[in-house]
């Protein structure tokens, strides 16, 4: 079964072709991973998407409902949501609350139920409130329920961001290289947390850098560079095509002088 | 900050009594008012106005974090609303005030569809125009507002034959509204709505990556600001008997944005502290005579400086509660 399709996605920025013409599918089954060097179109790819920027030509869909250039919250509602490169906590919040935040697809209270707090909206708060607690578990952040988001070290915020997309109860996640800087303890549990998050079925696709947490966690990968698809396939067999080895590794050739595979995690 | 594990319930009671503090104070104040009456009546009775205004404002600039220098405008809409029809056509003072916060939720509606597209200072500019224009509608319609004149002849607030006259039955009055206003503020806090304001004030794109309606929760929170910025107007109007186009005017604007930015912005009790403390200041420094207004500015910039997020965040456990 496919999740999620994309045909002939493109988004030009002026002149600049950012995302040329890719096509590939997410199955439901697992986790797979887009990845490619520096500025090869990664972001640009998520944010078309996730909706946040409409695709200049081609067609999304997400379970067979055609989502291309739909509002955000339109598409996270669909199911379908994401986490950022940069993480963005709702820093004011405690822990808890941002968890919280993430169950607001969950839940259909509004004005009046938060000032009459009928039955009804008591019921669905203790849910929230239970939910949450138990993302917080899942992601090891049950111990700093009430500390501050912003009081918390640059990992335990990564994991955060990821209880709080969980929280909206998508089934698909995008992850926009969610192992950036994280040592490699941190970066082997988030490896282990992204493979539970598949396996209870929510499907993954994750941007990724670091090629350790890509081979070890991903199912299927699509290589991209220059904004095309390059490449597609398991971990090893990408990392034995010629083209992928051409791209990260570089054939000679000055227009293929690309950054290294074990690169800076930021870019 | 320490990374502590969660706060055990030893700990917990003191933060909690602590943060009743700023509601004690208010307490205290009125109560005060309450005994020697008088000129301390009616400054307290303005301070309690305010607060219901800047609670409104909070809601707005604290808990959704956007900014809007024209709630005079919906202040103006709910006062004069009261005005015209208790004192040109009879109405009962709560059926008009009714209308009143009806028909500047309207407005604010038919308002804030567009100019809630603009962000930070242009979100700002577009707003300030809103109070300006309103202000030169009270000015120039004199057959309805009698233009600098002004209404007076305005009922005591009241309900069928209860009228309330005197200042303690004033002061009661407005610290219930006052009361019931603060508390709707930390219900919403607490609630799914509230935390998508806060989502809203904290990252727009990630409260829209977690499918959280962002255009819609700042309309809300606007219209909500302008509902209580109509009762504050309307409530202002019966206490003092009169109104012009001054009391809703500029001034209005930048002594609100005193009140929140000294009270705490953000907080549930910040409004009510801001409201008391920016009203009972200048009144504390009458003594300096000449000087009173370099005391009160000197005192306010002491303030911001040393509770740069407001005297009721001193009393809360995290910066906001």
């Amino acid at each position: 079964m496919t999740r999620l399709r994309l045909e002939g996605v493109t988004r030009r920025f002026g002149g600049l072709v950012a995302v040329d013409d890719v096509s590939f599918d997410v199955p439901a089954e697992g986790v797979t991973a887009v990845i490619g060097p520096n500025g090869a179109g990664k972001t640009t790819l998520f944010n078309l998407i996730s909706g946040f920027l409409p695709p200049s030509a081609g067609r999304i869909t997400f379970e067979g409902r055609d989502i291309t250039g739909r509002p955000p919250a339109e598409i996270a509602a669909g199911g379908l949501v994401r986490t950022f490169q940069l993480v963005k906590l709702f820093e004011d919040l405690s822990v808890l609350d941002n968890v919280k935040v993430g169950c607001h697809l969950r839940g259909k209270a509004g004005l009046f139920a938060a000032l009459l707090r009928p039955a009804s909206a008591r019921r669905e708060e203790q849910a929230v409130e239970a939910r949450s607690r138990e993302l917080l578990a899942f992601a090891g952040l049950a111990a700093m329920a009430d500390e501050p988001a912003s009081a918390l070290p640059y990992g335990r915020q990564r994991m955060l961001e990821l209880a709080r997309a969980m929280a909206a109860g998508p089934r698909l996640i995008l992850l926009d290289e969610p192992a950036a800087g994280l040592n490699t303890e941190e970066s082997a549990a988030l490896s282990r947390i992204i493979r539970r998050i598949a396996e209870d079925g929510t499907s993954v696709l994750l941007i990724e850098h670091d090629m350790t947490l890509v081979m070890n966690t991903a199912d299927r990968v699509v290589v991209v560079d220059f904004g095309r698809k390059i490449a597609q396939g398991t971990p090893a067999q990408v990392r034995a095509d010629p083209a992928v080895i051409a791209a990260y590794l570089g054939t000679g050739k000055p227009s293929a002088d690309k950054p290294a595979v074990q690169e800076a995690p930021h870019g | 900050m320490t990374i502590s594990p969660s706060i055990t319930s030893p700990e917990r009671r003191p933060v909690r009594l602590v943060g009743l503090l700023p509601w004690l104070f208010a307490a205290v104040v009125v109560g005060y008012a309450m005994v020697v009456g008088g000129y301390a009546a009616t400054v307290v009775s303005f301070a309690l106005i305010y607060a219901v205004f800047v609670t409104g404002l909070n809601l707005f600039m604290g808990f959704a974090a956007q900014v809007s220098f024209g709630q005079n405008a919906f202040a103006a809409i709910g006062g004069y609303l009261s005005a015209v029809l208790t004192a040109s056509h009879g109405w009962a003072p709560v059926p008009a005030m009714l209308l009143g916060i009806a028909a500047a939720v309207l407005v604010a509606a038919i308002v804030g569809f567009p100019t809630l597209r603009l962000k930070g200072h242009y979100l700002a500019m577009g707003t300030l125009a809103i109070g300006l224009i309103t202000y030169e509608i009270t000015v120039e319609w004199q057959s309805v507002t009698q233009g600098y004149m002004g209404i007076s002849g305005i009922p005591p607030f009241g309900i069928g034959p209860y009228e309330v006259t005197s200042d303690r039955g004033q002061l009661i009055l407005l610290s219930l509204v006052v009361a019931a206003c603060a508390f709707a503020a930390a219900r919403i806090r607490r609630s799914r709505f509230g935390r998508a304001l806060s989502a809203v004030a904290g990252s727009e794109e990630a409260a829209m990556a977690l499918g959280i309606e962002v255009a819609r929760y700042k309309l809300l929170a606007f219209l909500l600001s302008a509902g209580f910025a109509a009762l504050a107007g309307s409530l202002f109007v019966h206490v003092v008997g009169f109104v012009s186009p001054e009391v809703f005017g500029l001034h209005m604007v930048i002594v609100t944005f005193t009140m929140l930015y000294v009270g705490g912005i953000g907080t549930v009790a910040g409004p009510l502290v801001g409201a008391l403390i920016v009203s009972l200041l200048p009144e504390t420094f009458r003594a300096f005579k000449d000087y009173q207004d370099l005391a009160y500015g000197a005192v306010l910039i002491v303030l911001l400086i040393y509770a740069p997020r407001g005297l009721a965040s001193l009393f809360s456990p995290r910066g906001r509660s």
